[in-house]
């Protein structure tokens, strides 16, 4: 370890209670241990179900958690509640999946940019100045500010969503699936410019998502996550190309590559390692 | 331990990232004017005849409702009711003639107006606030406050509003006049508004938006006003445009029925029940006050039917 931890997990477990009488509990995390350091990024990878979105919200305060800590350049932050929760919303910040769900169809960009920062008790000139700054930096036009999101694309909207992540400059934001509703040429464009903007101001990133290649293209440590439990972890270029837990490997052989070679291998091999056990 | 550098090949191919650049691939079109959910609305109603049709009805109703004395002479109440003139027909002055009570048909019909107006937009308005604020607490906070509102707006939607209404005009105590009658009607109309406004505040709710500004650190109220009530309001709007038409008929039924306005305030429901009296000497007085209130409420539930198309674009495009 060469760097003390941003954001760190230890044990953390979530369960949700379903309806109806017996209200029965159902646990998704079992105890998940992952730290983040500064201005690193951890990807998380998993399928359906797994848990990795439980595990970002988690983070966001946005789920209690059953049992375990989370805690904040060392502070325990579970649990938080009212102001000092608010307070913490500087630091961590989220970039939903769907663009077109994630920015309110009745305020204008501007608008929606400008709340985080009056939120935070900026003037209004300031305000709009760092709106500028924003759209800039997500290489979108200053007269965006006048439009409502129906008028963009998804991968506009999804700048749109980061720019509202950035506003604030936290320390850390959580991608949840940030580039999984887009085509792969805008997708490449927004994984480009969440890189640039971390190579620019040193945020982290907790990237959720359950494309490996995207994983592997953005992350220095990635989390292969499946049904609650962290099965793997490490460097990332080791678990994405080599992976030791066979869930891992299932993951790694089930994403097709282009040149039909090498996925005729990869199917070979799947067959060969998972015999009886196809998806 | 060996650090992987990012940004360091993909899994696939993409163009590379210097031929396409973010702004040329997604770039904004800035060639439209910018739009706004309501300018939209306008946008789409304006481009339909029907739309200026009512409108200019409703223009019409509301300045006769607050200025009857502009298009007639004659007073449609008190000493200006002559028993000799009873039954009277057509003359100078008096385009409709004279009902039983000798009273000027046309000034009774202009006066009535403003009795249908004042309780068709106050009830409303009160079963809207009413209803809209309550739906909108209930819907946000749920739990115990939910149940309670659900279950209590399930007691009142069981009884029709024409009923209750009944009832409590024959035991109320106060004055009957177009304020009390509006507040009867609202009473046991908000349950449909509040029903309405919780369904549409759970949804904005549970939506990504509100799920960020929840991270962004905003407080609850602020997230209610700011992002969720606005997204739940045009379901909202739409019920209370065609409400209105259906205050109308109440106002009249309760009047004809004697239990409405009292015959010191003209109303049509109470014209109707007059004529009704007279219909083998004089059948066609009983068409006038029908035929206003049967255009007014045509005017109002259209224009809630043009409101509903230009607000929800999916029921436009199945057209």
């Amino acid at each position: 370890m060469n760097a003390t931890p941003l954001i760190e997990l230890d044990d953390v477990r979530v369960a949700f209670t379903g309806g109806g009488l017996r209200r029965t509990k159902t646990e998704v995390l079992h105890g998940v241990s992952l730290d983040i350091r500064p201005g690193e990024t951890h990807g998380l990878v998993g399928e359906s179900g797994s848990g990795k979105t439980t595990i970002g919200r988690a983070i966001l305060g946005l789920v209690p958690l059953e049992s375990g800590s989370i805690r904040f350049r060392g502070e325990r932050i579970d649990g938080l509640r009212g102001t000092r929760r608010r307070a913490l919303a500087t630091q961590v910040q989220v970039v939903f999946q769907d663009p077109y769900t994630s920015l309110n169809p009745s305020l204008t960009i501007g608008d929606t940019l400008a709340e985080p920062l009056r939120a935070q008790g900026m003037g209004l000139a300031d305000a709009r100045r760092r709106i500028r700054e924003l759209l800039d930096a997500v290489a979108l036009p200053s007269g965006a500010a006048d439009r409502l999101p129906r008028e963009f694309s998804g991968g506009q909207r999804q700048r749109v969503a980061i720019a509202r992540a950035l506003a604030i400059r936290p320390a850390l934001i959580v991608c949840d699936e940030a580039v999984s509703a887009l085509d792969l040429t805008t997708q490449r464009t927004v994984l480009e410019l969440l890189l640039s903007i971390q190579k620019e101001t040193g945020v982290s990133y907790l990237f959720i998502s359950h494309d490996l290649s995207v994983v592997r293209h953005m992350s220095h440590r990635v989390s292969v996550i499946y049904r609650g439990d962290i099965v793997e972890s490490g460097d990332a270029a080791v678990v994405t190309s080599a992976p030791s837990h066979p869930y891992s490997r299932k993951l790694l052989l089930s994403a097709p590559v282009v040149d039909p070679a090498a996925q005729a291998e990869r199917r070979r091999q799947f067959e060969s390692e998972f015999a009886g056990a196809r998806r | 331990m060996s650090s992987n550098t990012p940004g360091q090949g993909g899994g696939r191919y993409v163009a590379p990232i210097e031929e396409t650049p973010v702004v040329a691939v997604d770039a904004v079109d800035e060639s439209q004017k910018a739009q706004s959910v309501w300018g939209d609305a306008w946008q789409a109603m304006r481009k339909r005849w029907l739309f200026w049709l009512c409108a200019a009805l409703i223009a019409v109703i509301v300045v006769v409702a607050l200025f009857p004395q502009w298009f007639t002479a004659s007073l449609p109440t008190g000493g200006a009711c002559k028993i000799g003139q009873s039954l009277d027909p057509a003359s100078a002055g008096h385009p409709l003639g004279f009902d039983k009570q000798g009273c000027d048909v046309f000034s009774r019909i202009l006066y009535g107006t403003r009795s249908s107006v004042t309780v068709g937009l106050l009830a409303t308005l009160l079963a809207t606030l009413i209803g809209g604020i309550i739906g909108a607490l209930a819907g946000f906070y749920g739990g115990f406050l939910d149940s309670l509102v659900s279950r209590l707006g399930d007691i009142f939607f069981a009884i029709p509003t024409i009923l209750g209404a009944i009832i409590v005009m024959q035991v109320m105590p106060w004055d009957r006049n177009a304020i009390t009658l509006s507040i009867v009607l609202a009473v046991f109309g908000w349950p449909i508004i509040a029903r309405i406004m919780r369904g549409a505040v759970l949804t904005a709710k549970n939506s990504d938006y509100v799920m960020a500004s929840v991270a962004l650190g905003l407080s609850r109220s602020k997230i209610l006003l700011g992002h969720v009530i606005p997204n739940a309001l045009a379901p909202v709007i739409v019920i209370a445009t065609v409400s209105l038409g259906t205050y109308i008929v109440a106002e009249a039924s309760l009047s004809f029925l004697g239990i409405g306005l009292p015959p010191s305030i003209p109303s049509w429901g109470g014209d109707i029940s007059t004529a009704q009296g007279s219909i083998r000497q004089a059948p066609e007085l009983i068409f006038f006050p029908a035929t206003a209130l049967a255009i007014t409420v045509l005017a109002f539930l259209l224009l809630g039917d043009i409101v509903r198309d230009a607000l929800d674009p999916k029921a436009r495009a199945r057209r």
